[in-house]
């Protein structure tokens, strides 16, 4: 058998998180009820027209320059005309002529080291709708709540030769559109598709072999299986003396396999041409360059900068730039506290466990990092113990509840005013004449006894080191 | 007001008496829904005549103009729809099966803003199905018949609001026009029609035929009510991109409009080969008219008019190929009840549900948008409309306004038209390239040929609008006086 390699190529769609549709007003909430979020444009009733939400073309270039793209300085929209019925205008308007991106690249880390991936292009289009198969019926039902949310097709060049890389491209892919806030990516939720185009050739040959398409695979894992499986089937056919056909195939994620869809022979004719609705839309050399100024810091440089200046070990620094939820946790309460070590700390063993117990991915947590510092401060002035600490983060991690307060309310303070625990010790020593004689009389580790018995009559909120503190002190007077 | 008065008056005419108080919207709407009752079951030009919201609004109008709320000049005034109009609560079916019972849920631009001045819709008119054909013969709701010729088409495909004003059955009525569909059938039924310059009035909630060609605009019995008109339905309205800022016309300066020193173009392919004699001389009449007024008068030679033909229907088509796709059954069209599955109920649906003139448009436009087959067709026609543009440029360096017919011929015998598509098409040469480019044009009616009404074509700048009417409006004040 010969030595093959696999040449791939990525189309994926991302849902922007825009408040409204691309050419109309309605909501882009993912999860309503099935057709409540529809209006007379998206719906494509006759008569109506698409107006551009400007949003999503600042969210489109933005993308590009992320990813290092040309912006396309005089933009049109086309239609791409083909019948389905999540499709009610029967064409989706998108860019095909003129996309809004193109000829970037991108940087990803890989077992062999950095690759650079080409970005082909990016291009602005409208989703379409949903059917929803009934198996109590046996009915299809559509809802349109999805049509017209503005998606971002990215359009690699064929340059993965394993799937490592092509996990690692979207990971990076997904991290990048999440620190510009530009879409969620979440798989899950369709807000991130990605189509695998892939073909095979003998190691050594230049001329790429057949391709096939897989569309729409689910998530990461199914996206490494169903890579492995079409690179086998296609050996496999090879080997046996026969050929691949160029055509689109599914990916069953339970059965594991893929099935062919459709073949090449009954390819749609898109018959694509400029939407003569919607107005060339250009956009100034200004307009860019007033985005790129404001592109936030990426990923890569937020986890060396955490590294150089804060000194967080490289592992810490990985994990909290893995997820935007935990950057913004760490930046807010390293502001709050100046202490950025203390908060990877309370992120890495504290934040994230609670994650964990709460079956939470760190990406989809709502916690707000206000509250991690008050409570980093609060233990760093001897408010509350660590312990304390802890506690109150748990409880502010599934309620809205604010640190301070609640520790105020529940009376969980640590006591550090020597003059209310003196009283207390007092009467400790007075109820301990034994250990108190026997440390007068020499016998120092009958002072960690009087320590300890200290502190459980002060149910723990003390201060220890202002527990020793009166300790000595009263004991010294004893002398 | 005696009902006949009523149904005698321009709309500017009735709008004055209304606010006078000679008459009422209501009796109004009341006079002219009477006369449609007995006398439309001639000419067939309304689809629907919506009776009772007509006189339920004509009495809020009126109340509205006792308290002095509207001051508008056509407030009052009752206004016929062409049928691809959008009107909230009211059918609206392109003379289509494939719509047959569309009650669209919101109001087209234009009809809020005429609404907003207080005119009345009484009813929506006949049309070519889709806004697709010369002779209001293709509409599902059988032809409409000429006023001016018992046995002759209304022209199209504004046919029915064309017919509807001629024959006093509507003060004045909308149309659209994709390729001469308000000045033809103006023309054919001796009524004013002014095709607006593209973007100047909103095609939001224009059922669409060719996007970058349709355009709505008026239809009334001169040019002072189409002045007033526009002035109401003009404007850039945010649903619409392709809508542009304008400026309103004067009606004084219109009514005062001296055509001396005014330069006359009349390029010689526009009386080629193909044009009745006596269409010929109707306008060439019309036009030593402007002569004898001090207008100065230069043929001129455009032969990109050779182009007019094959561009326009190779954008056309390609547009309304992909803008009647939604008609397949599922969300919007005709749903066949036999169907068996998804592509049964897109191929019955489309089979059964448009006509014979839709279908051949159809297919004409997925042929020339297809792959081997786009650059040939839809990126030559591109250049085409480069070339004409170019070409109308040129000429109005020199001009203030081409004049030439709106149609080689008059109104054409029932039924003799759709048999020969190719010849049918060859009849919108004078007026397609208007569109293709978005200049404003209006036909004038001068005079008649064997009988039958003849219009003139009068094309102007971009957002000239003023200038034509003042044209026109100048032609009608004379053939008063004489």
């Amino acid at each position: 058998m010969k030595d093959y390699e696999m040449v791939i190529g990525l189309e994926v769609h991302c849902e922007l998180q825009t408040a409204t549709k691309i050419f109309c007003g309605c909501s882009t909430k993912f999860g309503g009820a099935p057709n409540t979020h529809v209006c007379e444009v998206c719906s494509g009733m006759p008569g109506t027209l698409p107006t551009l939400n400007k949003k999503v073309v600042e969210f489109a270039v933005k993308a590009g320059l992320a990813l290092n793209c040309d912006i396309t300085r005089k933009n049109k929209f086309d239609r791409k005309n083909y019948f389905y019925p999540d499709l009610p205008k029967a064409y989706q308007i998108s860019q095909l002529y003129f996309p809004i991106c193109r000829n970037g690249h991108v940087d990803v880390k890989t077992s062999e080291g950095m690759k650079s991936i080409g970005i082909h292009e990016i291009h602005m289009e409208e989703d379409a709708g949903k059917l929803v198969h009934d198996p109590v019926t046996g009915m299809t039902m559509v809802d349109f709540n999805r049509c017209g949310v503005p998606l971002l097709e990215i359009v690699s060049e064929p340059d993965f030769r394993s799937a490592e890389e092509v996990i690692a491209y979207l990971t990076k892919l997904r991290d990048t559109m999440q620190y510009l806030g530009v879409s969620d990516c979440k798989m899950q939720e369709g807000s991130m598709r990605a189509d695998v185009n892939l073909s095979v050739r003998p190691v050594g040959q230049k001329e790429f072999g057949t391709r096939t398409e897989m569309k729409n695979i689910a998530s990461f894992k199914a996206i490494e299986r169903a890579i492995e499986y079409e690179r086998d089937r296609q050996i496999d056919l090879i080997e046996e003396g026969g050929t691949v056909v160029q055509e689109t195939r599914r990916w069953d994620d339970e059965k594991e396999y893929t099935y062919a869809m459709r073949s090449k022979e009954n390819a749609q004719d898109y018959k694509y041409f400029p939407d003569p609705d919607l107005m060339p839309l250009e956009i100034s050399e200004e307009y860019i360059e007033n985005i790129r100024a404001n592109l936030p810091e990426f990923a890569d440089a937020k986890r060396e900068r955490y590294v150089s200046q804060f000194g967080l070990p490289e592992y810490d620094a990985e994990i909290i730039t893995g997820a935007t939820t935990l950057v913004d946790v760490f930046e807010t309460a390293t502001e709050m506290t100046d202490q950025p070590k203390d908060v990877s700390n309370w992120i890495m063993t504290d934040l994230l466990k609670l994650c964990k117990d709460n079956h939470v991915a760190a990406e989809d947590m709502e916690f707000d990092g206000k509250k991690l510092g008050a409570i980093i401060n609060l233990v760093n002035e001897g408010k509350v113990n660590r312990k304390t600490g802890r506690q109150v983060l748990e409880k502010c991690f599934t309620e809205d509840i604010d640190p301070a307060e609640y520790i105020e309310k529940n009376g969980l303070a640590q006591v550090s005013d020597t003059s209310a625990i003196e009283p207390v010790i007092k009467q400790v020593l007075d109820e301990n004449p034994k250990p108190v004689s026997e440390f007068l009389a020499g016998s120092e580790k009958n002072f960690q006894f009087l320590v300890g018995q200290s502190m459980r009559a002060l149910r723990g909120k003390a201060d220890p080191q202002a527990v020793r503190t009166v300790l000595t002190k009263l004991l010294d007077e004893m002398r | 007001m005696d009902d006949k008065t009523i149904l005698g008056l321009t709309a500017l005419e009735l709008g004055r008496a209304i606010k006078e108080g000679k008459t009422t919207s209501l009796e109004a709407c009341k006079a002219y829904i009477e006369a449609i009752r007995e006398e439309d079951k001639k000419y067939n030009s309304y689809v629907t005549v919506c009776e009772e919201q007509a006189l339920a609004k004509a009495k809020e109008i009126d109340a509205k103009i006792a308290s002095g709320a509207i001051t508008s000049d056509l407030a009052g005034v009752p206004i016929a729809i062409k049928d691809n109009i959008c009107t909230k609560g009211i059918l609206t079916t392109c003379a289509s099966k494939m719509l047959h019972n569309f009650i669209p849920p919101y109001d087209a631009t234009v009809i809020k803003k005429l609404e907003e001045e207080g005119m009345v819709i009484i009813g929506k008119t006949n049309m070519d199905e889709f806004a697709m054909g010369s002779t209001t013969e293709t509409s599902y709701h059988g032809a409409t018949i000429n006023p001016r010729g018992a046995n002759r088409v209304p022209g199209g495909s504004s046919g029915g609001s064309a017919a509807c004003v001629a024959a006093n059955l509507a003060p004045i009525a909308l149309g659209s026009d994709t390729g001469g569909s308000i000045r033809q059938p103006a023309s054919f039924c001796g009524v004013t029609g002014l095709k607006p310059t593209y973007g100047t009035v909103s095609r939001y909630g224009l059922v669409a035929f060719a996007s970058s060609l349709d355009q709505i605009g008026p239809i009334s019995r001169d040019a002072m009510d189409a002045a007033a008109m526009y002035n109401i339905i003009n404007g850039r309205d945010d649903r619409d991109q392709s809508s542009t800022d304008c400026n309103d016309v004067s009606l004084d300066n219109i009514k005062s409009f001296d055509v001396k020193g005014k330069k006359i173009g009349i390029p010689e392919q526009y009386f080629g080969e193909g044009i009745e004699p006596g269409v010929k001389d109707a306008v060439m009449k019309a036009v030593a008219y402007y002569e004898s007024k001090g207008a100065i008068v230069e043929k001129f030679d455009m032969p990109i008019v050779d182009y007019a033909i094959p561009t326009y229907y190779i954008i056309a088509c390609a547009e309304a190929c992909s803008n009647l796709s939604r008609y397949d059954g599922i969300k919007y069209g005709f749903r066949p009840e036999d169907a068996t599955d998804l592509t049964s109920v897109y191929i019955k649906s489309r089979s059964q549900g448009f006509g014979l003139e839709v279908k051949r448009r159809i297919m004409l436009g997925n042929f020339v948008l297809s792959s081997g087959y786009f650059d040939a067709y839809y990126n030559k026609a591109l250049q085409a409309k480069s070339l004409i543009k170019d070409a109308f440029d040129k000429a109005f360096e020199k001009y203030d306004v081409i004049i030439g017919p709106v149609a080689p011929t008059t109104a054409l015998e029932i039924g003799k038209s759709l048999s020969d598509p190719l010849k049918m098409y060859l009849g919108d040469i004078c007026t397609v390239l208007v569109n293709i480019i978005g200049l404003p044009a209006i036909s004038v009616p001068c005079g008649e040929s064997d009988g039958l009404p003849v219009g003139m074509q009068i094309i102007g700048k971009p957002y000239d609008e003023e200038q034509i009417l003042g044209f026109a409006c100048n032609y009608q004040n004379g053939s008063k006086e004489a």
